[in-house]
């Protein structure tokens, strides 16, 4: 009966551990990492608290007060505690720092070879964007296996992209690109949270991420509406906008040839050098005198206004497909 | 120790709180140069951010401080130093124990040229923006190159001389309250405290404007060959 | 040991019936009543901003919220952040207690500056109407954080108000700094070397040293923001080339030491506590003084810990994560220096003793909490999520707030010359940490699941979590207003406390309670050390009673 009962016992803790689970799936390859890692803050965290708690119950017990004039029995400072316990928790801190860091600094630079999307995030929700075309709207189809490179940009206020599952989150700001990498290792659903309070819907600006076979994401991303590339609709505003007056494909225009400039450094009239990127193109686009460059006038008009976030990273999709160091895309 | 002493002992302004004149004196100090740190820190929030601004445009910066006029920065900024020296010289008046009517002289000196100061900048230069359409969120009507970051420079050049403005209005109500003080013979070479710190603080803000003066005046330089 | 008074079994005249009438209050310079008025205010406003936390559990039992709109529940956290921080917890102890005992505790007979002092607490009534008016004509609802673009050009609220009155109690804060700063400077009692000050006015002085050189970076801050919504010009408005993110690094400048604002006073309260109550001198004395010092230091170069996923450089983020651990170092050593403070001591178990070892319990486990977020990777995953909200109210509620209770049952028989009830006293305190870590244990496992913080709705699979943590609320709610009823009766009721209930050691404590206005008929001298209690060589035995077992 006693093992009967211990067995039920142990089927209810596993069955509520199912249904209790102290982590997302770990469903990114940075995923593990970080999950090692908050497992030993846990420890240190359970170990210390123990010890602490434990310490004091003791003391609570063993040095009670017996009778009401008691006193207390002499003790000295020591040294060596207080080195000790400065040292130990220093040692352990330096040992976290390293890691952490360690891990932090490894998954901040993107592979190279990684399929770009690019992703806009506004009152309340989130447009993501494909290169190959595909328009999605709080849903994010990515392939397994797969580093995938988010370049992110908000049209209102300060929104954040955070996918539990995958433990990548990021800020999306206003007025700038900013960038969050990661490579899928689980095929499957998991969740999309705007993680940075935007404003009324804030709880609401959620979605899903499918990671999916890449068979499977070759079809999904071949299915559904035929679309042009973001680089195809790139030139259909670059030929709307008459941008090719003045950036001239050959040269000797008004303004520099736009061909194999994504990815250069180039050096701006005030002097200092700046590599050809997304940032540099959108300010370009709205706010040109800020980056002209110093052997063409300054004549660019802005375009704040006449185009939108969208459509810049339209356009830079075209000034990358006309040549750059990096190009990307399947 | 002494016990609580008897009141004819104790010079008039004395604070209970306090067990001596020299307690209370170092006191008014130590609490001044304290109130003083932290309107270091009030200033240098917007000191700090208007150095990061300038940093990341700094064209836009220059033509801002080009709208602004040297001349008039100049002359406030002497009549400042001025005002700094006749607070000085009212301090050591009580010091050396001169006639009330002589402190009172260097006070008044030292109110009028804040008021000339403050009267400079309303007339002469914060009138002159209005009317020239450069004060950002009241009249803006500017037009020339360089337009977003003209008005990010014109709104820290009202807010961080606006500010200053309003601690030296603060500085002429001081001012005027040591004034009466005066009148009423509360000074004496035992007892200036009032007016010594009074100075330090009318110090500060002078030392400010210096600050705010070739920040915001000077920049990019203006004469041929700089 | 200072020259012993004479104390009648009640005190004849005190600070209480010096004078009567309101205008006496109101218009006081005495310090220990400008502390009750502070006492007053701040326990008001701190129901005040438990209502709305109150609600906002009861909304969260059902996935797609029970009681409000999205719009309603964003100002009731924005209201509960906000009147929390600035109206409670950075003014509780430094205005209630620092104030009342500060110059107590050094043998001084009020504040450098009574006038000063009074109008200290006129600012922050004049600050926490702005606030309440804000909140009572439709609230705010940027979150206590204020982040732009949202707060300067998007938000339909009212920003400018609720900032005002933040602005205002700013320099409630500045003023009271200032004035504790010179206090300990130039008033301790003759022979009240540094080195043989109560901790608590360590603590004070360091507390005082961020309330002077942080504060006035927010009110800037305040400023410019409230310009840039009333002007509509572009400071933090990238359209203009602005920057959001520079209203954060400026924010946080201020908002990260004010949390030590908030801790480090309720350490120097522990500090007292524990001694009293083991009536052993601390251990470590010098290591737990300069570890207050250390801390305030520090406290301003972390702020970019609250900011690792905002894009900004990497090498920036490996410093603030570095410098973040660092910080932790000091608090260690004081968990560590209060425990061996226990060691051999002659332990009683009354209520401030309750408080302040759930203290030391709750703040080892929110300061550890703590090295999760110091920690980048693991942040970037928990940021923003309800793993920041157990952290921080952990130390803030875990540790201040427990703190300052512990305090206030400690004192009060000095502040009104009562005692209170010490068995529901307990009773509370044991509510009080049993709801309390229900309540907000939970929370770290729903941060680290992904659950992000200031939801109106969230996903069903996290509801189990949620009701625990609303059922743990609705129990520290009951066990708040247990304390609020009994310290009432007592103060009509309860037995007459006399000048040492405790036989604790400290000048206070050699005063009558209630204190007479000018707190010492003669101004005592000081020839010994902090706790310095009588102690039992070891070894040593005897059958005189009073003797300790070794």
């Amino acid at each position: 009966m006693m093992i009967g009962f211990i067995e039920s016992g142990l089927n209810s803790v596993r069955g509520a551990a199912a249904m209790f689970p102290l982590q997302p799936p770990a469903a990114s390859s940075i995923a593990e990492g970080v999950d090692k890692l908050y497992l030993a803050l846990t420890g240190i965290t359970l170990f210390f608290s123990v010890l602490i708690f434990s310490i004091i119950f003791y003391f609570m017990v063993k040095y009670r007060r017996r009778s009401d004039d008691e006193i207390a029995a002499e003790t000295h400072t020591s040294m060596v505690l207080e080195l000790g316990w400065t040292i130990i928790p220093s040692l352990i801190c330096v040992v976290l720092f390293v890691w952490s860091s360690t891990l932090y600094v490894r998954n901040s630079r993107p592979p190279a070879a990684s399929t770009e999307i690019f992703v806009i995030g506004k009152q309340w929700m989130w447009h993501l964007q494909h290169s190959e075309g595909p328009r999605e709207i709080n849903e994010l189809h990515v392939p397994v296996g797969v580093p995938v490179k988010l370049t992110m940009t908000s049209q209102d206020v300060i929104h954040d992209f955070y996918i539990p599952a995958f433990r990548v989150k990021k800020d999306v700001l206003p007025g700038r690109y900013s960038s969050v990498w990661f490579q899928a290792t689980e095929t499957g659903t998991y969740h999309l949270f705007c993680a940075q309070y935007c404003g009324t819907n804030h709880s609401e600006m959620i979605g899903w991420v499918y990671v999916m076979t890449p068979t499977d994401y070759a079809a999904w991303l071949a299915g559904g509406e035929k679309t042009e590339s973001l680089a195809e609709q790139g030139q259909r505003l670059f030929i709307q906008f008459d941008c090719g007056s003045c950036h001239v494909a050959g040269g000797g225009g008004r303004g520099p040839s736009l061909a194999g400039l994504y990815g250069k450094p180039e050096k701006l009239a005030s002097g200092e050098t700046r590599v050809v990127d997304e940032s540099l193109i959108r300010q370009a686009i709205l706010v040109p005198n800020s980056v002209h460059m110093p052997s063409y006038q300054e004549i660019m008009p802005t375009y704040q206004g006449q185009i939108d976030e969208e459509q810049i990273l339209q356009l830079i999709a075209y000034v990358k497909s006309l040549g750059s160091e990096e190009r990307n895309g399947k | 120790m002494s016990e609580l002493a008897a009141h004819g002992a104790h010079p008039p302004g004395f604070a209970h709180q306090f067990e001596t004149v020299g307690q209370q004196r170092e006191a008014g100090r130590l609490g001044m140069w304290v109130f003083l740190v932290t309107e270091i820190l009030f200033f240098g929030g917007m000191f700090a951010s208007y150095t990061i601004y300038r940093a990341l445009h700094y064209e836009s910066f220059v033509t801002g401080s080009h709208l602004l006029e040297v001349k008039f920065g100049a002359t406030n900024t002497y009549v400042l130093i001025c005002s700094s020296l006749t607070m000085a010289l009212a301090i050591r008046s009580a010091q050396t124990g001169k006639r009330k009517g002589q402190i009172i002289f260097w006070l008044i000196l030292t109110m009028i040229f804040g008021a000339l100061f403050l009267g400079l900048k309303l007339r002469f230069e914060w009138y002159r923006d209005y009317v020239d359409g450069i004060v950002p969120g009241i009249n803006w009507a500017y037009n020339g190159p360089h337009a977003p970051g003209v008005q990010m420079f014109m709104c820290f050049y009202f807010f961080m001389t606006r500010l200053h403005a309003l601690h030296m209005v603060a500085g002429l109500g001081v001012l005027t309250v040591l004034v009466i003080m005066t009148a009423r013979n509360k000074f004496s070479p035992e007892y200036y405290a009032p007016l010594e710190i009074s100075g330090l603080y009318w110090h500060f803000v002078d030392i400010v404007w210096i600050f705010l003066f070739a920040l915001l005046y000077l920049i990019g330089g203006r004469y041929p060959g700089s | 040991m200072s020259t012993a008074q004479a104390v009648p079994a009640e005190s004849s005249v005190n600070y209480l019936n010096a004078n009567y009438g309101i205008k006496s209050w109101l218009l006081t310079f005495d310090h220990k009543r400008i502390g009750l008025l502070y006492l007053a205010s701040i326990t008001l406003m701190f129901f005040v901003g438990g209502v709305p936390a109150v609600l906002m559990r009861l909304h969260l039992i059902e996935p797609q919220g029970a009681l409000f709109e999205p719009e309603t529940y964003n100002k009731l956290f924005s209201t509960h952040g906000i009147i929390m921080v600035f109206f409670f917890l950075v003014p509780s102890i430094p205005a209630t207690l620092g104030n009342f005992l500060i110059p107590l505790m050094i043998g001084a007979r009020d504040v450098a500056f009574p006038k000063l002092n009074l109008m200290s607490w006129y600012l922050f009534i004049i600050g926490a109407s702005f606030a309440l008016y804000a909140t009572l004509s439709g609230g705010v609802d940027t979150g206590w954080t204020f982040y732009p673009p949202y707060s300067s050009s998007y938000s339909q609220t009212h920003v400018v108000a609720v900032a005002l009155g933040v602005f205002i109690a700013g320099f409630s804060s500045i003023l009271t700094g200032l004035n504790f700063i010179v206090t300990i400077h130039k008033m301790r009692a003759p022979g009240l070397t540094w080195f043989r000050l109560p901790l608590f006015i360590w603590a004070m002085y360091a507390t005082s040293l961020i309330f002077v050189l942080g504060t006035p970076v927010i009110a800037v801050t305040l400023l410019l923001l409230g310009a840039e919504r009333i002007l509509h010009v572009g400071i933090f408005d990238p359209a203009v080339g602005g920057d959001p993110l520079l209203f954060q690094h400026l924010f946080w400048f201020y908002s990260h030491p004010a949390v030590y604002i908030m801790i480090l006073p309720g350490m120097g309260v522990v500090s007292e506590l524990v001694t009293a109550f083991s009536r052993k001198k601390i251990f470590g004395y010098s290591f737990v003084a300069f570890s207050s010092l250390s801390i305030a230091v520090i406290s301003f170069v972390v702020w970019g810990h609250h900011m690792f996923v905002t894009g900004q450089s990497v090498y920036a983020g490996l410093v603030f994560s570095v410098l973040s651990f660092l910080v932790a170092i000091p608090s260690a050593i004081k968990v560590f220096n209060w425990t061996a403070t226990l060691y051999r001591g002659s332990i009683s178990y009354e209520a401030p003793m309750l408080y302040a070892l759930g203290f030391i319990g709750l703040f080892t486990i929110g300061g550890l909490t703590g090295l999760f977020l110091a920690s980048l990777a693991t942040d970037v995953h928990l940021n923003g999520t309800y793993f920041i909200v157990a952290h921080f109210h952990y130390v803030m509620v875990g540790g201040a707030v427990m703190a300052y209770l512990g305090g206030i049952h400690y004192w009060w028989p000095k502040i009104t010359g009562r005692l209170y009830p010490d068995l529901w006293a307990r009773i509370a305190a044991a509510i009080i940490f049993i709801g309390f870590n229900l309540t907000f244990f939970p929370q770290f496992i729903l941060g680290y699941l992904g659950m992000p913080r200031r939801y109106a709705v969230y996903p069903a699979e996290f509801q189990v979590l949620n009701v625990m943590s609303s059922a743990g609320a609705s129990i520290l709610g009951i066990g708040y207003l247990i304390p609020l009823i009994y310290l009432t009766w007592s103060m009509r009721y309860g037995p007459i406390a006399g000048p040492n209930p405790w036989k604790a050691k400290g000048l206070e404590w050699t005063i009558p309670s209630p204190p007479p206005t000018e707190n010492f008929t003669e101004i005592p001298i000081v020839t010994e050390e902090a706790y310095n209690y009588p102690v039992a060589e070891l070894r040593k035995y005897s059958n005189t009673p009073g003797v300790a077992r070794v």
